[in-house]
Formats: structure tokens, sequence, C-alpha cells
């Protein structure tokens, strides 16, 4: 039961369509001088599949910015590979980057830094078009199609807005506008709805995920909200200190967590129907365990804030040990933190 | 249930060369000893103009346009309740940190960044609490107990401590002098929901054994309903409801807080319909007649424009405490439910 799970275990988000960007063994490491190396990602694996969502969720430096970012081509692989539609990537001359850019593209986290206060909407869609399109496009045609493709409209009225004059979702808007503007195949979207009002999020992501839908586009949401993933993924994978801990179908993933942190993830998100809550009353058990201790430099990472952490967790780092077809954890102690999980696949 | 601040129809507009933005008009809102307040709504609502408007924080273009904050706390020697927006610059300096202490939005920017940590605490406290410096360092070393910082990070500079203990930082300092409200302007915003769970139950605990009242404010609904003994939702300067969390929760009035429970993903029990509010608030420059809600509300009809946005008891409420802007829709049953509010004729008296 515990092979290699890397080859046996399918994605989640398999079933709605052809494989384009496939990344194995993708690690990173920054040098901190000194000798001193940070493992900002180790060996992960990310199969995004046309029209499919397939999530990141995790803490702040648990390495999914990282981990995208190699993904976009911006950061040097320390090791693994990446796939795009089969052929290995290189990009390191620029008009491979460039080709590269033109299939995969960045959504960044700020609507308010993201873009260029001295520029309109329309430079800022026009550019790209110009870039990736080349020449014969009917630039100006383009950009309204982009401004109506994000529903802002009308569109001519948009075109020459600067951003300080868009509300903080319409901003957002224009970034998804120029991501698309490239007409990729693969979105990374890095945080793209944290910065927004909680009414205003709802009505992104699911523009998203109507994108996603209609342009067939493979999407990768990069998070800490593991709540929108469940509503939003079809995979979610979950890491810990540059590791997948958990991946599987967003449903599975969310209802029945069956890695530690996962658990503990869960656990602390706002639970609006629990009216009665511990908050209330002050009750000092529910503090969460162990915040402020970070990841354990050997053996599981969650080791140092583990309820269920042994001698073995501390010395050796768990593989990723398969559940079901779609669903593995990476913990040594997976028959007490998810019972139901491992004897049903005994 | 004393009263500590009672915010009474209180009015803050900016002075613009285009007119005045309204940003907060005649809200009422009472918080009591050691209760949690939450005040919710979305960003240009008003709800930081509110808080700040109530200490008297704001400058210019900011005017405070009308209303009274009555404060009656124990400790000042001076006769209470005392208006805040009325005493003099003297003793509003008393009253500010000492007895209404605010935890700023953006904890990661509040700390000066050339300063370490122990420095910007002592500072506080020698202008307000006139403490000797050995005095004041002994004080600091016992807040940072208090929120959970090692000792030895006072002498840190912020960039050295991450985000949750930054934010514990201004928590540490905004209990200095023992408030008796405490002001949560967004506090844990940019924080993950581990670290973000742990502040605010320490939070609750330090209410617990140190008393004071706490006004939480934040756009996130999901966790005022967990936090909050009442909670406020906001709209376009103006409260459109103050009920209990059970009140709003189970029988949410205005169609404005049933936009904000249907808005956000639910990672317990069944998924259910997700619909969000569409469209964007109005220019606070030139309010429209009426209720500020109506472009986006799916139940106004024509006479909305003539309401006044006074809060009334909810109809058929549990509580005359739960009090409502929009005479026109009752409460829907249950946040949750398809069931679509009924909007009776004649409603509107």
């Amino acid at each position: 039961m515990t092979q290699d799970a890397a080859t046996t275990l399918t994605s989640a988000a398999a079933g709605n369509g052809p494989l384009v960007l496939e990344a194995t063994g993708l690690s990173k490491d920054f040098r901190l001088g000194r000798g001193a190396i940070l493992h900002a990602v180790r060996d992960v694996n990310v199969s995004l599949y046309k029209g499919a969502v397939v999530a990141l969720v995790g803490e702040s430096g648990s390495g999914k910015s990282t981990a995208a970012r190699m993904l976009a081509g911006q950061e040097r692989l320390t090791a693994g590979t990446i796939r795009l539609n089969g052929e290995p990537v290189d990009v390191r001359t620029g008009r491979a980057f460039r080709r590269y850019k033109s299939e995969v593209q960045y959504v960044f986290q700020d609507p308010f830094g993201s873009l260029n206060p001295v520029h309109s909407v329309g430079y800022h869609l026009a550019r790209p078009v110009k870039l990736h399109q080349g020449r014969g496009v009917d630039v100006k045609q383009r950009v309204i199609e982009l401004l109506e493709q994000v529903r802002l409209t009308p569109a001519a009225q948009f075109e020459p807005k600067y951003p300080h004059e868009l509300s903080g979702g319409q901003r957002q808007r224009v970034s998804f506008a120029r991501a698309l503007a490239a007409e990729p195949n693969v979105l990374l979207a890095d945080e793209p709805v944290s910065m927004l009002d909680v009414s205003i999020r709802l009505e992104m992501l699911n523009l998203l995920d109507d994108l996603c839908k209609r342009l067939h586009l493979a999407l990768l949401y990069i998070t800490h909200d593991i709540a929108s993933a469940r509503y939003f993924a079809d995979e979610v994978l979950v890491m810990y200190a540059g590791r997948i801990v958990e991946r599987g179908p967003a449903e599975e993933v969310t209802q029945q967590p069956a890695h530690p942190y996962t658990q503990l993830l869960i656990a602390s998100s706002p639970d609006p129907d629990n009216l009665g809550s511990v908050l209330k009353s002050g009750n000092s058990a529910s503090r969460a365990r162990g915040v402020g201790s970070g990841p354990a430099a050997t053996g599981c990472p969650f080791s140092t804030r583990c309820p269920l952490a042994d001698d073995k967790c501390r010395a050796e780092n768990p593989a990723l040990h398969q559940l079901t077809a779609v669903r593995a954890a990476a913990c040594w102690r997976l028959s007490e933190a998810a019972p139901a999980l491992v004897h049903g696949t005994a | 249930m004393s009263p500590v601040l009672d915010i009474k129809d209180l009015s803050i507009a900016y002075r613009t060369p285009g007119g005045d933005v309204r940003a907060a008009s005649h809200v009422n809102l009472t918080i009591n000893k050691g209760e949690v307040v939450g005040l919710c709504g979305e960003s240009g609502s008003g709800k930081s103009t509110l808080a700040y408007g109530a200490c008297r924080l704001l400058r210019p273009p900011a005017v405070i346009t009308g209303g009274s904050v009555m404060y009656s706390g124990v400790r000042t020697g001076t006769v209470m309740p005392v208006d805040i927006l009325r005493v003099p610059p003297r003793d509003l300096r008393a009253i500010r940190w000492r007895d209404v202490a605010i935890v700023f939005q953006s904890a990661m920017n509040a700390l000066n960044p050339v300063l370490r940590v122990r420095d910007q605490i002592i500072d506080g406290m020698e202008a307000h609490l006139r403490l000797r410096k050995d005095e004041a360092h002994e004080k600091a070393l016992k807040l940072l107990d208090l929120v959970g910082i090692p000792r030895e990070r006072l002498r840190s500079y912020p960039h050295e401590l991450s985000g949750g203990m930054r934010q514990r930082v201004m928590i540490a300092m905004a209990l200095a002098a023992d408030p008796e409200v405490v002001i949560m302007d967004e506090p844990t915003t940019a924080l993950d929901v581990v670290v973000q769970r742990d502040i605010l139950a320490q939070i609750v605990e330090l209410k617990e054994t140190l008393g004071f009242s706490v006004l939480f404010i934040t756009h996130d609904m999901s966790l005022l309903l967990e936090l909050c003994d009442r909670i406020a939702v906001m709209y376009a300067g103006r409260i459109v409801e103050l009920g209990s969390a059970a009140d709003l929760k189970e029988a949410p009035a205005h169609p404005y807080t049933q936009g904000l429970l249907r808005s956000f993903p639910s990672l317990h029990g069944t998924r259910r319909d997700l619909t969000g509010i569409p469209g964007s608030p109005p220019d606070l420059r030139d309010p429209p007649q009426g209720c500020p809600f109506i472009p986006r509300c799916g139940f106004a009809l024509p006479t909305c424009v003539q309401v006044d946005m006074s809060l009334i008891p909810v109809p058929g409420g549990r509580s005359p405490l739960h009090v409502t802007a929009c005479p026109v829709v009752l409460p829907a049953a249950g946040a949750a439910s398809e069931q679509e509010p009924t909007a009776p004729e004649g409603a509107l008296s």
C-alpha cells in the first residue's frame, strides 16, 4: 500500500480535460548566507488539467507562492521538471520565456499594487495583446473583447479609465483580463481574492470559474482559505513547510481531512454555525496548538505542532501515503489521525 | 448591563471639493461593559471612520457634523458620563489609550520599522502613564507575557517578528493602560486562519480576565458570528441592522445582511448556494434618496425611496433589541435556506 504514491496516484482534476502542465519533483532552495539553506519547496508534484481547478492551500511561508512562481517560469528550479503539453520546459532564453508566458499566465494577489497607476486600463491590456499575439490583430477590438470577458461593461467606458478610478474588484478584473490577453492555456492565480471584500470575493471566484470552464483553462488557485477551495476547486493540495502533506478531491479533503495539519486548518477556520463557540466563553482550551513553533528541521515538519507526534515522526519524514485512488497524505500515524480512511482501504 | 461607550446620532463627513462625503450618518451604537460588539460592512461603508471618529482621531478633511459619544468609565476623576466629542484636549488625552484604546488596522505596517519593540511600547507608556523608565520596562515585559511572546523579543525590530507576533505586539500596546474599551480595526485580516484563531482566543481570554469591552471591526461576517455578542451591520455610512449574533444568523432581516450571509463559503455542513451581493456601494458624495441599498436589493419597491433608515424592531422578531432599517423585508428563516423572504404589501406604514 505504501508503494510509490507519485506514480499510481491520479489527480482528482484529471476527469475534466487533457493534461496541460505537469510538474514533478519540484524543489527550490534559497541560500541564506553563511551556508544556511532554506528549503522553500521540496519534491512537489502538480498536474493541471484543462477546465479544472486545482487549489494549493497553506499558511504564509509554506512555499505555495514559490511553487507557483516556479510554474510561471519566474524562479529557477533547484530540482524537478516542468512539462507543458508533454514537452520539458526550458525558459532560460528570453524568447523561450516569452513563448512559455503566452501559455502560462500569472494573476497577482494585490489589485492595488499590480496595476501601474500612470497607465490606463486600455494600455494595460493592449500591451500583452501586442506582445503575444503579434501583427494582424485588431488590438482595440481585442481589448474590448477582453473587458467584456471579465464583465467590465460597457467596455468602451472602462478602457480609458485609470486604476485609481476603479474599485478593488474592478481592478482585479483588469488583472484577469490582462492575464487572458496572452490567450493562455494555464492560469496561475496567487490569492486572487484575499485582498477583496468578502461580498465581492464570491463574484470574482465565480468569474474565474466561469472563465476556466468557458475558455477551457487549467487553473491553479493558491489560497490560505480552505473553505473557498472547497467550493471552487476540483482537487486540493495542502502544503506545509514546502511539502505537500495531503492531496485529494476538494470535498473529501475538507469534509474528511486525513493529515493532522489539514485537520488543524479546518478546525481553525471560522465556523458561522458555531454560535456557542468556545471563542465566546474565552476558554483557553480553544487556543490553537503550538502556534509560533516553526516547522521541524528533521523528521516530519509538522511534528513540532502535531498532537500525535512520536519519536519516529521527529526522526523521519513521511512520504505521501496513498489512501484511495485519488487521495494521499504524508503522515506516519494516519491510522490514528484518520482511522476510517485507512481501514477503509486496508 | 451598563453602557461604557454610547455613540448617539453620530455623523461624520469628509469635506472634498466635490462636496461632502457622508461617511457616517446618524449612527447609534452602544457598547456595554464586558461585551464584544462586531461592526461589519464592506470597504468604504464607514466602519473605520465611525470608530476613529468616536475617539476624535480623524483629521481634516474629516469633520464630525453631529452627535455625541458618551463615555461612562470608572477611572477618570471627572463626572461621568463625559462626551468624548466635547471634552477639552487635556481630558481627551487622558481618555485615549487609558480608557479607550485602539488596535489599528494592518499591524504589519503600524509599527515603526526602525524602533525596537521595547522602545515603541515604552514610548507610549511614558506619554500616557507617566511611568519611570525602569517601571515601564518591567511593565513591557509583563505585557509580552500577557500576549504570549517570549520576553527576549522585546529587543527585536518589527521585521524580525512574524505577522502574528506583530499583531500581538499591537494588542499588547493597546492593553498597556488597562483600558475599558478596546477598538479593534480588522486585527486579523492579514493573518492565517490558525494564527487568527489563536489571537482571537487570546483576545477573548484577556477580555475575560481584564474585563474590557471590545468593538471588533471586520468585513468577515463568519468571524463575527462566532466571536461577538452583538453585531452591527453597516452599509453606506449607516447601521442597517443590529442584533445578537444568533438573531442575525438565524433571522437576518435586512437584505444586505442576508446577502452578506450568502457570501462566504462554509467548511462545515452541507454545501449551500452562494450568491454574494452583486453591484457596488453608492457614491456617498451624492447619496441616493431613501434606502442606499435599493440598486443592489432584490426586494426593492417604489416606496423604498421614502425609507428614512431609522432602526425599528424587526417585525415578528424574537427580541426588541434586534432592529433593522428595512421596513419592507421580513426576516429570512435561516440564512442558508432557499426560501425567499416575503415582501407583503402595505408593510411600509
